[in-house]
């Protein structure tokens, strides 16, 4: 049989009635867990899948799928909706997604969240099907030197798209770049800037900064310009669905997000969150509406959701074909698999073609179902907005303290949210963006290990990260990012360089 | 609105565990080996009645001495409240120069336990544990070694390897990964000259052909393995990175032995068995006075190699 039949075979079995209820439980599930700020997929699936042992292994595998998938998308409602993203990699999300919601278009906003997600998610799983083999030989070639300079790219292109001023945003990058430096330091197992605080021992969690920064400081911001004109949060503003312009500016970003987001994701080391980030910078370069970018611009949803669904089947690339884990939640999956007794790998696809065509079935119809609950209920959750302004944040801040605490149980956590949630409002009271400061906290440690790493094995020689044609090209890129717009803007030709990108399409 | 309510319902039912007959703190994150110990042995004494309901949470972080420092001092003469750890914290006590130590809980039980493997690239020229350690012996900055966090047992693998060979452990070129994963690919991708792991991880890809295995850190040759012992190659290693289960402080003789009798039963149960199968752990399972002795024996040898790496002054 080849690839296709089994393929056919396993959407034959997903799609019998008693699966379709199972598939619904499990998107149902892994939404209502998703929703909750600070509990990102890889708890949900890692709190439901003893839910799923029950079950026959067709139908197990469906409703993890649904899990999996309704946890990822759980997470981009309440960035949209409440700006408290439930992992690192609806952050992105939240920056135009709040934006889009407190102006009365939270509806298309979270349609394109979930049509991109589904766009994104049915490619994706469709070249994880055909494409896998190929693709992991192509990861592999990324070593340290090459993630290195990956890394530099998304800096640069981060650093720049984030903002007005390139002043405030590099400040709120390094910010975040010196905060990443606490915790042992992987290397070489030392601690640094622990100050004997146990809890401090593993860095700063992504997730809890994220929340405090975006929840905590925003609900502290509305609180304290109470009493004041302020902008006000239209619930609905139009239509709940998307117009026709919507449309027209949502499919593109769709289609780049997948593309950027399906190879990093796919990387042994990529991870979801670069792949989001490199979404908003491209969309951002090239849209035709630039300046509603920190406003509202529905691209800078569209693009980096369908790039995190995409970098979400991208893993199970080197999982299925590896059995690499590379992220938590793929290490939860691959516990899942290991209850049939599949052991992911490089022979996987040869000695257990049922189930992995039958996982791989499952993940297309959870990625339906997904979109036939959530389209109907968009309605219903903009509702929400509509909550007396009071009641809202309080609930906003309940939810971000109920998170962070069902996540790591530990004072000093909650501390710390409430510390950082400070530190948002003072910089979102001066203007400084915080995105950045996030981002540099994610990718400042990734950064820094790989350099090291790239350094250590060939044995302190810099011209290393050179050497590699790929790290080579990708930190031109990086450097023509950099110094291309500083030459053009210093010889008066910033309107030719904004011209440009409006050309650009 | 409604499910906003129920997510809220899930939220507390996390945060404020409802009755359990066992609580099992899993001191690291959803995914991890000690994650899947804490949740398969939730299952198995679930399944067998040995406890009506049990209840994992995860406290991560540091090498497992948060969760640790956490259970130590809430737990004291709680007989409901159980553990998980292993080799790895052993080291990440004395690299994190914690407070709190695996002398501060009531050890029960060794339960599984698994090999390390010393593999190449297979398009590697070394073709066994003798031209590796006479690379290493050459220029031990020139072998670069890739394995799991600093001062694990991958790195204390690669210490001990060097010391048995007769080469300066401070030396050894130790390329950290966050786990056996990301070391994996960094090999199979040729950016290093040998990996380190435990057995498992590395088990697909040598089957498959992708990687050579050189050897195996267990005292005797392990069935279905084609590959001798670091022993048989003249380095005298026997290494095993093993998980535990400990009992909170100042528990009395009667409560400890209820303990370990419960461990016991899911140990000798055919569902314990089957997963153990299931997930390719090895039944290590060591209990009583043997266990505090060999507990004993292995704090002392980490703690002398990791001074000797130089992770531990």
């Amino acid at each position: 049989m080849g690839a296709f039949d089994f393929l056919l075979q396993g959407l034959a079995t997903a799609s019998e009635p008693m699966m379709l209820l199972y598939a619904l439980i499990g998107v149902t599930l892994g939404t209502a867990v998703g929703v909750l700020p600070g509990i990102g997929p890889a708890l949900t699936v890692a709190l439901l899948l003893p839910v799923t042992y029950r079950l026959d292994p067709a139908g197990s595998l469906i409703m993890f799928a649904g899990i999996y998938y309704g946890g990822m998308y759980g997470g981009s409602t309440t960035s949209i909706l409440l700006n408290t993203p439930g992992e690192s990699a609806s952050i992105i999300t939240a920056l135009e997604g709040n934006k889009m919601a407190r102006k009365g278009r939270g509806g298309p906003a979270l349609a394109t969240a979930a049509i991109g997600s589904f766009v994104a998610g049915l490619i994706a799983t469709l070249m994880l099907a055909f494409l896998a083999p190929w693709i992991v030989k192509v990861a592999l070639v990324f070593g340290p030197r090459e993630y290195f300079a990956l890394m530099v790219l998304a800096f640069v292109t981060v650093s720049a798209a984030f903002g007005d001023s390139a002043l405030r945003g590099l400040t709120s990058l390094f910010i975040g770049l010196a905060l990443a430096c606490i915790g042992i330091d992987q290397l070489s197992g030392q601690a640094r800037l622990a100050f004997g605080v146990p809890e401090l021992l593993d860095g700063i969690e992504v997730t809890t900064m994220a929340v405090a920064m975006f929840a905590v400081g925003e609900v502290l911001y509305v609180a304290g310009k109470s009493g004041q004109e302020d902008d006000k949060v239209e619930a609905v503003k139009g239509s709940v669905w998307m117009n026709r312009q919507d449309w027209a500016r949502s499919w593109k970003p769709w289609l780049r997000g997948t593309a950027i987001g399906f190879p990093i994701g796919a990387m042994p080391a990529g991870g979801a969150e670069i792949g989001t980030f490199l979404s908003y910078a491209t969309e951002k370069k090239l849209s035709k509406h630039p300046e509603e970018f920190g406003e509202g611009a529905i691209e800078g949803v569209a693009g980096p959701e369908a790039a995190n669904n995409a970098s979400a089947a991208g893993t199970l690339v080197p999982l299925l074909t590896l059995g690499l884990p590379t992220t938590a939640t793929a290490a939860i999956m691959l516990a899942g698999f290991q209850q049939f007794g599949l052991q992911p790998g490089p022979l996987l696809f040869a000695t257990n073609p049922t189930l992995v065509w039958g996982l791989i079935a499952s993940l297309l119809i959870a990625n339906a179902m997904l979109l036939v609950l959530n389209l109907p209920l968009i309605g219903l959750w903009v509702k929400l907005l509509t909550i007396p302004r009071p009641w809202l944040y309080a609930g906003i801040l309940l939810f971000a303290t109920l998170g962070t605490i069902g996540a790591n149980p530990s004072t000093f956590e909650l501390g710390m949210l409430l510390a950082f949630g400070v530190v948002g409002y003072v910089m979102r009271l001066y203007g400084y963006p915080i995105a950045p400061l996030v981002v540099g906290l994610i990718l400042g440690p990734m950064a820094e290990q790989q350099l090291r790493r790239a350094l250590s094995i060939s044995q302190g020689d810099w011209f290393t990260l050179v050497q590699s044609p790929v790290a080579a090209v990708l930190l031109l890129i990086a450097l023509l990012a950099l110094v291309v717009p500083l030459i053009m803007r210093a010889r008066g030709k910033g309107q030719v360089l904004s011209q440009l990108a409006a050309d650009e399409d | 609105m409604k499910r906003f309510v129920l997510a809220g319902l899930f939220a507390s039912a996390m945060a404020v565990p409802a009755f359990a007959d066992y609580t099992i703190i899993a001191p690291a994150n959803p995914g991890g080996g000690w994650d899947q110990t804490a949740r398969t042995m939730q299952t198995v004494m679930q399944e067998d009645g040995i406890s009506g309901s049990v209840q994992v949470q995860n406290v991560p972080g540091a090498g497992g001495t948060i969760g640790l420092a956490q259970f130590a001092s809430q737990n004291k003469g709680n007989a409901d409240a159980l553990i998980v750890g292993g080799y790895v914290m052993v080291g990440a006590i004395l690299t994190n120069n914690s407070p709190v130590s695996l002398a501060d809980v009531t050890p029960i039980a060794r339960l599984t336990g698994e090999y390390e493997a010393i593999v190449v690239p297979a398009a590697s020229e070394i073709q066994d544990m003798q031209g590796l350690v006479a690379a290493l012996k050459e220029n031990p900055g020139a072998v670069s070694w890739a394995g799991g966090s600093a001062g694990g047992t991958d790195h204390i693998a690669v210490g001990m390897i060097a010391k048995a060979a007769g080469v300066d452990p401070t030396t050894i070129n130790y390329i950290a990964y966050s786990g056996g994963g990301e070391a994996l690919a960094a090999i199979l991708g040729n950016q290093v000259t040998a990996g380190v792991s435990s057995l498992g991880e590395f088990q697909p890809q040598i089957e498959a052909g992708t990687l050579r295995l050189l050897a195996v850190s267990s005292p005797e040759r392990l069935e279905g393995v084609d590959a001798p012992t670091l022993k048989e190659a003249g380095l005298d290693i026997d290494l095993q990175n093993w998980r535990m289960v400990a009992a909170g402080p100042d528990l009395s003789d009667e409560q400890k032995a209820k303990i370990q009798a419960d461990i016991e039963t899911m140990v000798k149960s055919e569902n314990w068995q089957k997963q153990l199968a299931d997930k390719g752990w090895m039944d290590t399972y060591l209990s009583g006075a043997e266990f505090d002795a060999q507990l004993a024996e292995d704090t002392a040898a980490t703690e002398a190699i990791l001074k000797e790496i130089g992770l531990v002054k």
